[in-house]
């Protein structure tokens, strides 16, 4: 290589060369996080012996999949990442890495993950993630994301599926216990942002993205998580008492859900004009983050135990 | 002194990046490969392998 490829012409959009860091970004590791979380959860508990090397695989092409998801989320929403202090330094807006790379990543990554984890697992879950990222790349992120406010609510059944595919892998079969895992994360995504979105100044109204905030106001939003919270009460309960739970499991949702429901109606039945910065709505976001991680691993732990289930 | 431009070190980083991805690939497959023979999974399905499920029974043979 001679320095004269520094004088190369880049692609319209790249004003700086990317590092290996920067298509990780793009893969929007945080997101991936709780893909790879809730998958493993979703195949712990499901029925049946599994061989660690084929579940652990199996994970790994979930987790790819969201990584193709997020990808190809950060290459359509590019313009709207440039407007958004948040996003503003992400690897396309930024310049380091350009659109038709990150398209051509998110793709790439999307057919492999899909067909590696068909050989690896099965064709019914690799179904269900081909369509996860169908789901999350085009309808939620190019369709509804910039014309409904409730794009949270339907970005929220993109990142609830992974339970499911996990489960879908350890058994070929998707059975109601599966899509209780799916309607649990669904509804507590509506009620977990929205608590956010409430004390932090977040300006998607910049780039004209309909949020509920925005385009219904504070009280509505207020009024919509608390409705969330106690639907995502009535779920999480129920699947306390399926073949996924047990006595240990119905306690500890007991508490969880007494707690969350009872931080989505405090803050329901306050306004902004209260002067405790917030603190009710920071309470229910760092509430809702544990409530998700003690959830799931209560599930694994009774199936785990020798004598946990009903 | 030679000294790496800042853009050859990155690309460098990428290279390197990119060897551990397909080397960490092909050790995936071999698991994959080695686990499906343990579990008998895909076995039948491929030649040299005896696939019971084509072999025409006793009653078929009679009748022809």
């Amino acid at each position: 290589m001679t320095d004269a490829s520094l004088h190369i012409a880049r692609p319209e959009g790249a004003t700086d060369e990317a590092s290996l860091r920067d298509y990780w970004q793009l893969l929007k590791p945080r997101l991936m996080s709780l893909s790879i979380f809730t998958a493993l959860v979703g195949l712990l508990v499901a029925p049946g012996p599994q061989h660690p090397i084929l579940a652990a695989t199996s994970i790994l092409w979930i987790a790819i999949g969201a990584g193709a998801s997020g990808a190809l989320n950060m290459w359509f929403d590019a313009d709207i990442d440039r407007v958004m202090k948040r996003t503003r330094k992400r690897p396309i807006p930024s310049g380091r890495v350009a659109p038709g790379d990150a398209l051509a990543l998110g793709l790439f990554l999307a057919g492999l993950s899909v067909v590696m984890l068909g050989l690896t697992a099965n064709w019914v879950a690799a179904f269900w993630l081909a369509f996860t990222i169908f789901f999350y790349a085009v309808i939620y992120s190019m369709w509804l994301k910039r014309t409904t406010s409730w794009n949270t609510v339907v970005g929220g059944l993109a990142g609830a599926f992974p339970p499911m595919i996990g489960w879908a892998a350890a058994t070929g079969s998707t059975p109601l216990e599966a899509w209780l895992l799916v309607a649990i994360i669904f509804m507590w995504t509506p009620p977990h942002f929205w608590a956010l979105a409430l004390f932090v100044k977040l300006d998607y109204h910049d780039a004209r993205i309909p949020m509920l905030t925005v385009t219904h106001g504070r009280a509505e939003t207020r009024k919509q998580a608390l409705i969330y919270a106690v639907g995502l009460a009535i779920v999480s309960i129920y699947a306390a008492t399926t073949a996924l739970g047990g006595p240990l499991t119905l306690a500890v949702v007991m508490v969880l859900n007494g707690v969350f429901v009872k931080g989505a109606y405090d803050m329901w039945r306050r306004t902004d004009a209260d002067s405790d910065n917030h603190a009710v709505e920071k309470g229910l976001f760092k509430w809702s983050l544990l409530y998700l991680f003690a959830h799931f691993s209560v599930f694994v732990i009774e199936a785990a135990l020798p004598f946990g289930g009903w | 002194m030679h000294r790496d431009h800042e853009v050859h070190l990155r690309r460098k980083g990428r290279n390197f990046g990119v060897l551990g991805v397909l080397l960490a690939f092909i050790v995936i497959v071999f698991g994959v490969t080695v686990a499906k023979i343990q579990t008998g999974g895909f076995s039948e399905g491929f030649d040299h392998v005896a696939r019971p499920a084509l072999v025409p029974s006793g009653a078929e043979e009679a009748n022809e």
